[in-house]
């Protein structure tokens, strides 16, 4: 692979001794490293509201992201203007933070070689748009279909085309072709006059418009949604204290997310402010845990094949067998902590500066038989679907909110619940996993996470565990 | 290119689109300034300073509508954008409720609305950087026990917005905004908890001194040291005003009009109801003179008003644009907010609580046994059912004093009870940003602990 194949180095006539030339302005001031980051981000979406195709949107932005950094010290300008003089201007400013005369040498780019996680030939962006219209429309006509008492569906599809092309100081060259897409059901039920529910699902992934001839199609999110919203007119308040609870597969893997991921990213733990901070080798959960944040998995909504500062994103095991083995490493910290990278580094757009993140962070399969975890339960709540969670990092407390969860009664599942929220403390909660199903799965593919304003998109996993005791914010 | 360059390139815009032709069409473009430094223990963390541009347009081909937008303002750029727009509203559906304002809706508030100010820009680096310095000294000398810090950030920026639209209507705004912040870390024996205070204004000289800002930070990350978990019981809960803003945002969103006209409200279909306690007001005001949640019209070029949407415990009125206005057979309240493009949704401007007689000690000294919430935490909170339930951190409240930090809890309830189960307004109303409350205190909520 060549620089001749990028996009972005192709559109904008952008030739290597142009990136080298860039990156020498902006270790004009001394640092001990430069990088660039360029993107070209297209996106659609069509809307569809009360069976009408209300919303169309599609738009093109680009821009160059110009970093410095000196020590601890991190300069940062963009430009949404790719001629050189205002590249070479951004490059000026940020070189503002170092100050004395240039002492790195930047070294020829050298490109990575690199394997393909998303071979898809043609993006959904890039296909006619009179398909896509089709997605919503079809799960429109699902979600109705689905059941009389369905009587408001919302559909949104996505999909967006991300190329970066990512030139450092330390000669790393590397570019990508980053398609995403998504369907997302929301449907109102009522019976007779009574007050509605809702009901929601969504999936995709970076894979082409062929994701959604099969199993996951738009009727699939649809009824889903359909089924979430018409359940929930029986559903009873939930419990309110420390209960048993029961996390089903999928889409609650938000648990591992909240109360360990955010918690083991770098930069929180080299300035000390994580409630993981220094823990590194305790045995913070059961020998049944073991916990993975993996950006290598094919097709997956958080995968990359390289993370935005030019890293191959990896397997990176956060937690083996219950004890803290390591942390999400951007360049920065990597540097500072003495550390590899973990291909870590993402941002949410060439105007921000790269932060260590999560990819895909899922709970490794165990060994029980889900049927079997819920036989063991005498009094606890089952939590199939989620909506958001948040964690304070610093005291280690999170929260997830469940939008599908059931009252457990002697080992069976018993009415549906209604909306609660669970609060937990991340290096305790995992200490009362006590079982780990053999059932692993990965959500549907629609996670967003926020951090310091930025959003980039994720994916989570779980087989069912059970939790011995988890505090549930029921209003019963 | 300075605001009038700026609406004139909108109206160019809506005059391609037309010359394209769209029916109807309406643009935006925005282009803004920002600056950031960070402070974290004692040196400069990071620097950040630049610029970027965007323009967006909404054509309607009949009743079909097509968005677009694109950071290339070149004419060729702005071409391609009108063009995709068209494109798209070829596949859209016909919708008898879309269109764009009526020309008499139409304009800008009137007066001078202060979103101005030059002594943003001309702040020069040093002072900002010093800012964000001080403030985080001022946290660490609180106490010894401030151990650590995740910084301290002075944020600015200086935007213009154009619109215009095939309606005749073009004109454009220029803000300036700036902001002070720091997250103290304090720690003690294995305890270890972080906060934050801020102060944010569209002027300079209006922001809460950098020492002030330390100290409140360090504080409140002071007194949630060694937190307990209480028992899980009903209690009365107070909120303070950085939570009871957060309960204002939900109520905001179950009165837009997007919520109500998809009956996907709580509050569907009670306008001129009673919904809350005689004590509760709810106002939107955009036209407040300086303010951060102030704009002389809103995205559809309707001018800013202020609107009472809850009076005295009545839900009067929804908050609306021209689209769920017309679904509901009413008239826009001009609270169009959006992007660069797309359909408009419903924003606010400064929303806020009208304040009550009692003084936030006296709120506390009224509670035998309650909890007073400092922090809100996840997304706990159902817009169609009221079923709220979230993450909460707080202090413990006996005979009417705070006595111990609690953590790791939930409160819980439905929002319709909540309303009506206000018993005290606080006389502590300050505008610190775009929604705004004093102290309120809530008669009884299910707090979920051990």
């Amino acid at each position: 692979m060549g620089l001749s194949q990028s996009y972005i180095a192709a559109k904008f006539g952008i030739a290597e001794r142009d990136l080298e030339r860039y990156l020498a302005e902006a270790l004009g001031s001394g640092g001990d490293y430069a990088d660039l980051f360029f993107e070209h981000l297209a996106t659609t979406s069509f809307s569809l509201d009360e069976s009408i195709v209300k919303g169309a949107t599609q738009g093109v932005s680009m821009g160059v992201g110009v970093r410095v950094i000196s020590g601890e010290r991190t300069g940062y300008a963009y430009s949404d203007d790719l001629s050189p003089e205002r590249i070479l201007r951004a490059a000026r400013v940020a070189a503002c933070i170092a100050s004395g005369p240039s002492k790195v040498q930047t070294t020829g780019l050298q490109e990575a070689a690199i394997r393909n996680l998303y071979p898809v030939l043609v993006a959904p962006t890039e296909t006619e748009l009179g398909g896509r219209v089709e997605l919503v429309k079809r799960a429109d006509g699902a979600a109705r279909a689905y059941d009389a008492r369905i009587f408001q569906v919302q559909v949104v599809y996505a999909d967006n085309l991300r190329h970066t092309l990512v030139a450092t100081s330390d000669g790393t060259l590397s570019h990508d072709r980053q398609p995403l897409t998504r369907v997302s059901v929301s449907a109102l039920a009522r019976e007779g006059g009574g007050p509605p529910q809702r009901g929601s699902s969504g999936g995709g992934g970076r894979v082409g418009l062929e994701f959604f001839d099969n199993h996951s199609t738009p009727e699939f999110f649809a009824r889903e949604a359909a089924r979430q919203a018409v359940l929930l007119l029986d559903a009873v308040p939930a419990p309110a204290g420390e209960i048993t609870v029961v996390l089903g597969p999928g889409w609650p893997g938000i648990l591992v997310h909240e109360a360990v991921g955010h918690g083991l990213e770098a930069d929180f733990n080299r300035k000390g402010v994580s409630a993981f901070s220094g823990r590194i080798g305790e045995q913070v959960a059961g020998p049944l845990c073991t916990i993975v944040d993996d950006g290598t998995i094919a097709h997956r909504r958080g995968s990359l094949n390289v993370d935005d500062e030019g890293t191959p994103t990896e397997k990176n095991v956060l937690i083996e067998k219950g004890v803290l083995r390591g942390y999400l490493q951007d360049r920065l910290s990597s540097r500072l902590m003495r550390s590899p990278a973990t291909g870590s580094g993402r941002r949410e757009s060439y105007q921000s500066i790269p932060i260590p993140r999560m990819t895909n962070t899922y709970l490794m399969a165990g060994e029980s038989d889900p049927e079997e975890i819920l036989r063991s339960v005498a009094k606890g709540v089952y939590c199939k679907s989620f909506g958001g969670g948040q964690v304070d990092i610093t005291s280690g407390n999170f929260v997830f909110s469940a939008s599908e969860s059931y009252l457990i009664e002697g080992g069976r599942l018993g009415p549906p619940l209604r909306d609660a929220t669970l609060v937990g403390n991340g290096p305790e909660a995992l200490k009362w996993i006590s079982m780990v199903g053999n059932d692993l799965q990965l959500d549907l593919g629609v996670g967003i996470c926020g951090k310091e304003g930025q959003s980039v998109p994720v994916g989570v996993g779980i087989p069912t565990v059970k939790i011995d005791r988890m505090t549930v914010g029921g209003a019963a | 290119m300075n605001e009038m360059d700026y609406r004139q390139l909108a109206a160019d815009v809506v005059k391609i689109a037309r010359g394209r032709g769209a029916d109807e069409a309406e643009c935006t473009i925005s282009e803004g300034d920002e600056f950031s430094v960070t402070i974290r223990m004692r040196e400069i963390e990071t620097l950040k300073e630049a610029g970027a541009r965007g323009a967006g347009v909404r054509v309607l081909l009949g009743q079909r509508p097509g968005s677009s937008y694109t950071s290339d303002l070149t004419p060729d750029g702005l071409a391609r954008m009108v063009d995709s727009a068209i494109e798209l509203a070829r596949l859209t559906t016909d919708d008898p409720f879309a269109g764009l304002p009526e020309e008499a809706e139409l304009g800008s508030a009137p007066g001078e609305l202060d979103l101005y100010s030059d002594d943003v820009a001309a702040l020069a680096s040093d002072v900002r950087i010093r800012m964000a310095r001080d403030c985080e000294e001022a946290a660490f000398a609180v106490d010894p026990r401030i151990v650590n810090s995740e910084g301290a950030s002075f944020s600015s920026s200086v935007s213009q917005r154009a619109f215009a639209n095939s309606r005749g209507f073009a004109s454009a705004y220029r803000t300036s905004s700036c902001g002070l912040n720091t997250v103290p870390v304090a720690r003690e024996g294995d305890s270890m908890e972080r906060d934050y205070w801020y102060t944010a204004a569209r002027r300079a000289a209006l922001l809460e001194t950098p020492e002030h800002v330390g100290r409140i930070a360090a504080e409140r990350a002071l007194r949630r040291l060694n937190p307990r978990k209480i028992a899980t019981e009903r209690l009365p809960v107070v909120f303070e005003p950085r939570t009871a803003g957060s309960l204002i945002g939900s109520i905001f969103e179950a009165v837009s009009g997007d919520a109500i006209y998809r009956k996907a409200s709580f509050l569907t279909g009670k306008l001129g109801q009673r919904i809350a306690a005689a004590c509760l007001t709810l106002i939107d005001d955009a036209t407040m003179p300086g303010l951060l949640g102030a704009s002389p019209f809103d995205d559809e070029g309707v001018p800013s008003r202020r609107t009472v949407v809850i009076d005295r415990g009545v839900l009067s009125s929804y908050l609306l644009n021209t689209y769920t206005a017309r679904k509901l057979g009413l008239k826009t309240t001009g609270n169009a907010a959006r992007g660069l493009t797309g359909n408009a949704g419903v924003g606010h401007g400064n929303l806020y609580l009208g304040q009550g007689e009692l003084s936030p000690g006296e709120i506390l000294g009224s509670v035998r046994r309650g909890l007073l919430v400092t922090e809100l935490m996840g997304s706990g909170v159902n817009i169609v059912t009221g079923d709220y339930s979230r993450g909460a951190a707080g202090l413990w409240i006996e005979d009417g004093k705070p006595v111990f930090a609690v953590s790791e809890v939930t409160i819980s309830g439905n929002l319709g009870e909540m309303l009506d189960g206000i018993e005290s307004v606080g006389s502590d109303l300050e505008f610190r940003g775009s929604i705004s409350a004093p102290t309120l205190l809530i008669r009884e909520m299910t707090v979920s602990g051990r």
